[in-house]
């Protein structure tokens, strides 16, 4: 498994070395200017041309690729160009909040939508099933920014349960957090509880017709014990796969949710920077990105071993 | 979920909103939502209005601009001589750098070259400029080499790029270079630990401050700030900002779309309103260096199809928050002229006929017009459009790229033909501050240099003129010239004007003595405790 694990990781290098170059390429053949973001809209060429070259805007693209690589490597991820503030102190600043959304909704997508899934699948063919089924139409087909608004329209205008936009961190106390929280955590979740909900019925329906659980049924075993210890342990691993990546999506996708609710996430930020042409700080959080589903996706596999005892990596 | 669920849930909800509501202080926060992020915050190097507003906060100026448009003492008393050509300057007393160091007349010194350096008119008025010295710490003195009729005007100005003072340390940062620290003189003091690049910017009250006697007029009087502390929130969504003033999560939105403007009229919690009398004029720019619009002609008929009334009711709407008139200085600035007038009267379908007309005439060869749309700017995506429709029927060959703001601002400033990458239209609006004098509005440079702003037209007569402006000092012969260079500028073509609107802001009923100015001005502006 340690074997398995360097291996893992040492692949990683070169995929990260690869998306570290296209972004770089990509943003460098975008039209746009971070010289005229800095200088405004109203700026003569003269302003913005003084503004490029104090920025080292007009070097090389070899020698400001081999510069930020070799930055990196150091640990220097170097500073906002708009700004000029460390690029990691302001994803510091920003990670904080799209990290908590993003667990807040997982957390709530697993504790919805996995009794749904397994409910559904029990009564597959019956009111309930049908029902969840609708519901998960529903939570696929409608966009996020129009469940945040209905939800805020409901149980924050209306209702006045909870704020209607607005973050705070848990640092400030549990309650304050989650009273922040709450709404744009459930407006996030609720298309993956659609989909895990779904994948969760599909994959114990496949289960449930096994030969071990008739043979568990006839032991006498209760039906709770088969359907969560039995059923939906071998139903694991395809729902592991979409809550796993479904956490790493959230954190890259979190955009219009944070911006409905206010929340200073990190896709603010990067909708931002791109808006800017931050070239540093749009490259730190795509690579800050791709490295999380690097992670994200080598704990689904260890996850898949501890679950099924039948995977094993050499 | 059963309905005790839910009653469960709401009484959760609300336990752990009062919760954290903590214990009441008496410091009084004003929230805001300004009508941009605040990314950059080096009010010299940067144009963009948020930085100026943000610059207005935290530095102070030698002069202040008031309601009538005359400089006043802010920072500093004055002295012109008899001949005009020597300024003096006396810093008043109690001046101090938010950094605890007293203002020193060398600071200034270095902020206006600095400034100079970053503002195209004050290079201008650099080129006129003899000397800058100090005679002691309190008094510099500027000496003209060559009278220059706008000394005080500009040293007052409120447009991008004022000349705000900031210690001789950070003036002196290289050109092109932001400053490192947010050290001024000004009524607020810049918190840079809560600060967060694009969404969030805090202030707080310099207590060190002395404001000026005299009542708060414009920039200039007494800046008498009455809260403790103003946290400006960036949020992208309108509809967010919103619900937070109607919840009483903020208490100032400064700009609020109008088409929303009726969620707000059934609220008895909020009031809106034009605060900033000036507003802003949306401006259609040619390219006159490459065709079709090279042609002066051509752009007569450009002018005749386009329609103001269509633009601004495509934009803003409702007539009470747009104004149409044909001066270019700003409807109601003290330069405003109808010179020009006739490319706008009668009715679009007669200004149509005679676009056809001239189109016709020149000999128009259906060279395509490029018309740069940009996309994630509501306020000038339609425009385009409509304008390209007007075209259109006037009988030129139309295409509208789309693209987002970056890309136009980028693609803006060069000249290569359209295949290969450039325009021949786009729009954009300009405060009226920046543009309410021939020698601040960079749409009226005549020089054709690359250095200008983008669309680099050519006439030697608008230049003689702008010559004669910057060293015109009576009202009446300042008026003659910009009605002058107005009329020139219509009839070659500059760039169509399509007209004025204002900006509306939003607060809490609360919320009192909101500063009219040119800006949105935080002194002044109370908040019950």
């Amino acid at each position: 498994m340690l074997y398995y694990l360097l291996r893992r990781l040492l692949m990683a290098v070169p995929v990260m070395f690869l998306i570290a170059l296209i972004v770089f390429m990509l943003l460098r053949l975008t039209p746009g200017d971070p010289a005229q973001a800095i200088a405004g809209d109203q700026a003569s060429p003269e302003q913005i041309a003084a503004i490029r070259d104090s920025l080292g805007l007009d070097a090389p693209l070899a020698t400001q690729f081999t510069t930020w690589i070799g930055n990196m490597l150091r640990g220097d991820f170097g500073h906002s160009l708009i700004s000029q503030r460390p690029v990691l102190e302001m994803i510091g600043q920003r990670i904080g909040p799209t990290l908590a959304l993003a667990t807040v909704a997982m957390v709530l997508t697993v504790v919805i939508s996995l009794p749904l899934g397994v409910v559904a699948a029990r009564r597959h063919g019956g009111l309930v099933d049908r029902l969840v089924m609708s519901l998960s139409v529903l939570g696929f087909s409608v966009p996020i920014f129009v469940i945040g608004y209905v939800l805020i329209g409901i149980f924050a205008v209306h209702l006045k349960w909870f704020p209607v936009q607005g973050y705070r961190p848990l640092a400030e106390g549990f309650w304050p957090f989650l009273h922040r929280i709450f709404l744009p955590g459930l407006a996030l979740s609720l298309i993956y509880i659609a989909l895990v909900s779904r994948m969760t019925r599909a994959a114990m329906l496949e289960v449930l017709r096994e030969d071990y659980i008739r043979t568990a049924r006839a032991k006498g075993l209760s039906e709770r014990v088969i359907l969560f210890r039995h059923a939906l342990r071998n139903a694991a691993i395809p729902i592991l796969t979409v809550v796993g990546t479904g956490f790493a999506m959230m954190i890259s996708g979190v955009v219009v949710t944070e911006t409905v609710f206010n929340v200073p996430g990190l896709g603010r930020l990067v909708v931002d920077a791109v808006l800017a042409r931050d070239y540093p700080l749009i490259q730190a959080i795509i690579l800050l990105t791709a490295g999380t589903y690097v992670v994200i996706n080598l704990l689904i596999d260890i996850s898949y071993a501890l679950t099924d005892p039948r995977i094993r990596y050499q | 979920m059963t309905i005790s669920g839910l009653r469960a849930l709401g009484w959760a909800a609300m336990a752990a909103g009062l919760l954290h509501a903590g214990p009441a202080s008496a410091e009084t926060v004003l929230n805001v939502v300004m009508q941009a992020p605040l990314r950059t915050l080096d009010p010299h190097l940067s144009t963009a209005q948020i930085v100026r507003t943000h610059g207005f906060m935290v530095f102070d100026t030698l002069l202040g601009m008031d309601a009538d448009y005359k400089p006043q003492p802010q920072m500093a008393d004055y002295q012109v001589s008899d001949d005009g050509l020597t300024y003096t300057f006396t810093l008043r007393d109690g001046l101090t750098w938010h950094d605890g160091s007293p203002v020193a007349a060398e600071d200034c010194v270095a902020s206006l070259k600095r400034w100079a350096e970053n503002d195209p008119a004050g290079r201008k008025m650099m080129e006129y400029v003899a000397s800058i010295e100090t005679t002691s710490d309190k008094v510099l003195v500027l000496t003209l080499a060559r009278p220059f009729g706008h000394v005080l005007d500009l040293l007052a100005k409120p447009s991008p790029v004022p000349p705000f003072m900031m210690p001789k340390r950070l003036a002196e940062t290289p050109s092109g270079e932001q400053v490192a620290e947010m050290v001024g003189s000004g009524p607020f003091k810049f918190v840079a630990e809560e600060y967060r690049p694009g969404d969030q910017a805090v202030y707080v009250r310099n207590e060190d401050y002395q404001p000026r006697p005299e009542p708060a007029s414009w920039t200039a009087g007494g800046k008498v700030v009455n809260v403790d502390k103003v946290v400006w929130k960036a949020m992208p969504d309108m509809q967010t900002s919103i619900n937070a003033l109607q919840s009483g999560d903020v208490d100032l939105i400064e700009q609020v779309t109008i088409d929303l403007l009726p969620l707000l009229q059934m609220n008895d919690e909020v009031e809106y309103g034009v605060i900033n009398p000036l507003g802003s004029q949306v401006t259609g720019r040619f390219n006159h260096r490459l065709p079709p619009f090279d042609d002066a002609e051509i752009r007569r008929a450009a002018m005749y199809a386009l329609d103001q009334e269509q633009l601004m009711q495509t934009a803003i709407g409702d007539p009470e928050y747009y104004t149409l008139c044909a001066s270019d200085y700003g409807c109601e600035v003290p330069l405003a002229s109808d010179a020009g007038s006739e490319y706008l009267a009668g009715s679009a379908e007669e200004r149509m006929a005679k676009a056809q007309e001239i189109l016709k005439a020149a000999g128009y060869d259906g060279t395509p017009v490029l018309m740069m749309q940009p996309t994630d700017l509501t306020i000038l995506s339609t425009q385009p459009i409509v304008a390209a429709e007007r075209l259109r029927e006037a009988g030129f060959a139309v295409e509208v790229a789309s693209m987002d703001w970056a890309t136009l601002q980028s693609r803006k400033n060069g000249w290569q033909p359209v295949a290969e990458g450039g325009w021949n239209m786009l729009f954009t609006y300009w405060g009226v501050t920046g543009i309410w004098n021939p020698l601040v509005h960079a749409l009226l440079d005549g020089s054709g240099s690359d250095n200008a702003w983008s669309g680099w037209p050519v006439s030697p007569e608008i230049e003689a003129l702008r010559e004669q402006y910057l060293v015109a000092t009576d009202l009446d012969e300042q008026k003659r010239i910009a009605a002058e260079i107005q009329q020139i500028a219509y009839d070659q073509g500059f760039y169509y004007n399509a007209g004025e609107f204002q900006s509306v802001a939003a607060w809490r009923d609360g919320i009192t003595e909101l500063q009219p100015g040119p800006i949105t001005l935080f002194w002044g502006v109370k908040k019950p405790e």
